[in-house]
Formats: structure tokens, C-alpha cells, sequence
């Protein structure tokens, strides 16, 4: 029974769970031997909560019994990268800075997910502060690809993506600040969504760079993706950044189709750096939402190369802000054997953090400094500005803009290890949409020939999540990729 | 444009991480290069352009100033490397 009920999209178990054809306790164990099962090869979590995750089973079950459930997803189990805090189980980052960090409080979008019912199976693993593209970079170990395990899941929500993939979780959030929802999803085989900036509020949850964090769902179908993204679409006045917008609806359309919408197609998507794999299957994919009657139009974002360079001196500048807070005087590690204050707090981020997180706070830090604040962070929100109106022109023209989520599937662990430029080139295509605060998604759009997967990114106009779902769903209705069975 | 260890040293400084000798020398090669890489951004002339500081373009929120509970001393001490009675323990700053 286990391994097929595992295999259950969140809706289809939500109905089953509804007819009371199985409990939420079977579905939490099923998740729960699955975990047994593979994760010692997947190692996508951290910190596994069997107990919290059955006992809100349980109650789940005695709703369902008194014909009161709390959502269409009451009872399903769920996990969460380690970025959000949970009241009472520790919480890092993904760091050793914050080993033993055990959170007073919910993250808001935590407090939702129960609110809704979902039992929480554990933190799911991820770069260090949410400063990777690979996994790689978390102090604990690398997570491992379970399309094939000698490779990375992607980065940073790598953990809740190889989770997701590998059948341990049956959905999971994850936070995107540069791509690292919609990377780790195309390399997976899954569906990440990453929100409009400030439709999910960010309260609660781990800050990296605070203009481009955003929080958003991981699963493995178009509907579980939108139904859980209806969740934790609210507004929050405990964080100032919230939009004060509707809950939108995104499950009545998502079966509309994509007749009659204009995607655009950006020439700067479609560089000379892409695998050609990678690079054919996007060109049958567009072939294909032509054929169900999208009409293809050839865009330009003319500052699209410009968008790395902007992106890593912003998200570095936020972040040696944003972690000046890891001085190891409230919270987390402290360094044992300082001498004065000063030295407390140098040796406990020397010790405490690691690689790439020391080096995206010594850019950041450079690029505020004095002498080099025009230079480089002025002239790089600037040139964000700049990126900005490149969507803004090309959402005059089009409904959604369509490319490949990431330029090459899913590679070796250990390839890109130690030369962060190449690792950075990872997220080319996604990282613009965040400087513009968009939403995008990544969509499963087929398998090279070696069975890796392969992702299409969908990019909208703000607060447009509903129509990136739908033409998502219209893709993914061809395809059932989903249904494909995972070799771990 | 090549950092130099000095410059390197600087910056841990301001940043307030001390650094191995080998972390020093990792760094001024990566951190030279990296800048190398976004000097790209020096061919736009950005002169006339407004920068963009968040996303949404939001403006400062207000709300009543009024007492709301916040969280218990208990709760946000909880996880504090070292404390003495309710409060957060430091190193002596004066000798």
C-alpha cells in the first residue's frame, strides 16, 4: 500500500482522504517509511519530526471523522525547507551558526500550513543561508539528485525539491531569492512556483536578501502546486512588505488552456551557453503551446545580461546586512574561547559560517563601503531599474513570457564546487524575474536522453500567478510527466 | 580589478569575520574575480536612471501605535549562548 499511496498528487490524496478511503496516519506513516526508505541515499532532510508530523495526522483524522476538515489538503503531509521557523523544533539554515536554534515562534506561512491541517514531516535540507545553487554549500551535507544520485537536486530549496521528487513529501515550501524554487524544480521533475514579490509573506522566515525572498510551493503537479499556493497567498501585517491583495482563486480556470494567450519568447533566453538538449526540448515545447493555440511572439529583454552582475551585488549587499545579526550574543553558536567583545563576534562568524556564506558577505560588504557604494550597489539598483522596464515593455506585447528554467540539467555533484562564477551562472534565467519582483514557475517539460529532467519557466505579469498555472497545466495535461517513476 | 590581502583584511574588518591566512588568500582571488565579472555593468550609462530600491515600489507602511504582547523575556532568552538572570551575557568591555 505504501509505495502507490506515495505516489498520490496532494489533490488526489485530499480526495481520498475525503471519501475516508485512507486516514491521514496511513499517509503520514507511508510518508514517514518512504523517508526510511530513500532518504539515506536522498539525504533531503535534516530533521525529521515523526512524532509532531503524527500527531497532527491524528487530529487530522478526528476532523475528517467529525466531517469538519480545515482545508481540501487537511491531512496531507508536507515538508519545509529549513528557511522557515518552527515553534519548538531547531531550526539552521542550513547552518552551523544556528545549530540548536530552536524558533519561539511560527513562521506565518507555518502557522497557515497548520491552520490548513498539514501535518509536517521535518526540515528539508539547503545551501547554507540560501546562498547556493546546488546544496552544496549546506554545513551538513549535499543532497543528493534522485533522477540520479551522483547528481545535484539544485539549490538552494534543493532538499525540498529531491523530497518532493523522491516521493518522501507530497508537497513542500521552499523561498526563491535568485531561482531557488524553479532551478531545483526543473532539475527534478517537479513544479516550483515562486510568487509575486510580497504575495506570501515572508514573516518568520530566514531573510537572505529581503527585496527578492520570496517563500513559495514545491510539488509534484500543476493543481497541488496552485492548492498550495492558495494556502499561503495572504496578506500579513506582520510583515511590511506584504501585498495587501486577494487570495487569488487558481484552481476554478487552471484547466482553461492557452488559446488565444501571446507568450513571449526572450532572444536573451536563448543564449549560446544553453545545453542543446536543453535547448531542443524547450523548441518542441514551444512547438507544442502552439499547437494548443498560444500564439509565439519573439521578445527582447535587452538588459537580460546585465541581470547576473545586478543580482549578486544586491543579494550580497542585503545579505551582509541581513547577517550582521549572527554575532553570537541572542542566538545560535558562540565562539568558545574569545578574548573581548570585538573578538566574539569576529570568531564566531569565522567559525560559524561557511564558504560561500563568507564570501557573498565580504562582496556585499565591499560593494557598501565607503568609496564603492556608487560604484557598485547605487549603480546596480539602477541597472534594476533598467531590467524592470525590459518586463514592463514586454508585458505590453505578451501574457507570459516563456524559457528554459536554467541552462544545462541537473549537473555532477562536485563539478562547480570552488569556482563560484559558474555556479552563479546556474541561475541566469531565473534571476531577473526576481530584481522585477515577477512570478515565475518552472514546469516539468520532458527528459534528456540520459533521464535527466528538464524544466520550462513561465514568467508573469505581477500578481499573475493564476494564468502561469494555467498555462502550466495546459502543458503538463499533454505530458503527465508526473507520473513518471522516480529510479531511487 | 585584483583585490589585495590588505584590502581583503579591510573588508573581514568591516565585516566582522576573522579569516585563516588561507581565507584570506581564497578570497582576494575570488572576490578579484567576481568584481572583474560586474565591472560589466560600468558600459551603461546609467546616468538619467532612477534606482530601483525594492520590487514593489512600496512606501513606509503605518499602523496605531498602540501595546501589543510581544514575546516573553523567558522565550527570547531561550536560546541565548550565555546569559546571566534575564539578561543576554557579553564579554567585559571595560577592563
Amino acid at each position: 500500500m505504501s509505495s502507490t499511496l506515495t505516489d498520490l498528487s496532494m489533490l488526489e490524496l485530499g480526495a481520498k482522504l475525503a471519501a475516508r478511503e485512507v486516514s491521514s496516519v496511513e499517509a503520514t506513516r507511508a510518508s514517514l517509511a518512504r523517508i526510511a526508505q530513500v532518504d539515506p541515499k536522498v539525504r533531503a532532510f535534516l530533521r525529521v519530526d515523526e512524532a509532531g508530523a503524527l500527531k497532527a495526522a491524528e487530529a487530522s483524522d478526528a476532523r475528517r471523522q467529525a466531517g469538519s476538515p480545515l482545508s481540501a489538503l487537511d491531512g496531507v503531509p508536507v515538508g519545509l525547507k529549513d528557511i522557515f521557523l518552527t515553534e519548538g523544533l531547531e531550526t539552521t539554515c542550513g547552518s552551523r551558526l544556528l545549530e540548536g536554534f530552536v524558533p519561539p515562534y511560527d513562521a506565518t506561512v507555518v502557522r497557515l500550513l497548520k491552520e490548513a491541517g498539514l501535518p509536517l514531516l521535518g526540515k528539508l535540507n539547503m545551501d547554507e543561508f540560501a546562498m547556493g545553487s546546488s546544496n552544496e554549500s549546506s554545513a551538513y551535507f549535499p543532497t543528493h539528485n534522485p533522477w540520479d544520485l551522483t547528481r545535484t537536486p539544485g539549490g538552494s530549496s534543493g532538499g525540498s525539491a529531491a523530497a518532493v521528487a523522491a516521493r518522501e513529501v507530497f508537497g513542500a515550501l521552499g523561498t526563491d531569492t535568485g531561482g531557488s524554487i524553479r532551478q531545483p524544480a526543473g532539475f527534478t521533475n517537479t513544479v516550483g512556483l515562486k510568487p509575486t514579490y510580497g504575495r506570501v509573506s515572508r514573516y518568520g522566515v530566514i531573510a537572505y536578501a529581503s527585496s527578492l525572498d520570496q517563500p513559495g510551493p514545491m510539488a509534484r503537479t500543476v493543481g497541488d502546486t496552485a492548492a498550495l499556493f492558495q494556502l499561503i497567498a495572504r496578506h500579513d501585517p506582520l510583515d511590511s512588505t506584504s501585498a495587501d491583495v486577494e487570495t487569488p482563486d487558481c484552481l476554478t480556470g487552471l484547466e482553461d488552456g492557452v488559446r488565444g494567450l501571446r507568450l513571449g519568447v526572450p532572444r536573451e533566453y536563448f543564449s549560446d551557453g544553453m545545453d542543446p538538449e536543453v535547448a531542443g526540448t524547450l523548441r518542441a515545447s514551444l512547438e507544442e503551446l502552439e499547437k494548443l493555440g498560444a500564439t509565439l511572439v519573439d521578445i527582447s529583454l535587452p538588459h537580460t545580461k546585465y541581470a547576473l552582475a545586478t543580482y549578486y551585488l544586491l543579494a550580497s549587499s542585503e545579505a551582509s546586512s541581513n547577517l550582521a545579526r549572527y554575532d553570537g550574543i541572542r542566538y545560535g553558536q558562540r565562539a568558545k574561547d574569545a578574548r573581548g567583545l570585538k573578538e566574539l563576534y569576529t570568531q564566531t562568524r569565522g567559525q560559524g559560517f561557511g564558504a560561500e556564506v563568507k564570501l557573498r558577505i565580504m562582496l556585499g560588504t565591499y560593494a557598501l563601503s565607503a568609496g564603492y557604494y556608487d560604484a557598485y550597489y547605487l549603480r546596480a539598483q539602477k541597472v534594476r531599474t533598467l531590467i524592470r522596464e525590459d518586463f514592463t515593455r514586454a508585458f505590453g506585447q505578451v501574457d507570459a513570457i516563456v524559457s528554459p528554467t536554467s541552462p544545462v540539467p541537473a549537473f555532477k555533484l562536485g563539478d562547480k564546487v570552488g569556482d563560484p562564477l559558474s555556479m552563479y551562472l546556474m541561475d541566469v534565467y531565473t534571476l531577473p524575474c526576481n530584481l522585477a519582483g515577477l512570478p515565475g514557475l518552472s514546469v516539468p517539460c520532458g527528459f534528456t536522453q540520459g533521464g535527466l529532467p528538464v524544466g520550462m519557466q513561465l514568467l508573469g505579469r505581477p500578481f499573475d500567478e493564476a494564468r502561469l498555472l494555467r498555462i502550466a497545466r495546459a502543458f503538463e495535461r499533454e505530458h503527465d510527466f508526473f507520473r513518471r517513476a522516480v529510479p531511487v | 580589478m585584483a583585490l589585495t590581502l590588505e584590502q581583503v583584511r579591510h573588508v573581514a574588518t568591516l565585516a566582522r569575520l576573522s579569516l585563516t591566512p588561507q581565507e584570506e588568500e581564497r578570497y582576494a582571488t575570488q572576490l578579484s574575480r567576481v568584481l572583474d565579472a560586474v565591472a560589466e555593468l560600468e558600459a551603461l550609462d546609467v546616468s538619467q536612471v532612477e534606482p530601483t530600491s525594492h520590487a514593489t515600489l512600496a512606501s513606509s507602511l503605518l499602523r496605531e501605535d498602540v501595546l501589543r504582547p510581544s514575546l516573553p523575556p523567558e522565550a527570547g532568552l531561550a536560546n541565548a549562548p550565555a546569559k546571566v538572570g534575564s539578561a543576554f551575557a557579553v564579554p567585559k568591555i571595560l577592563e
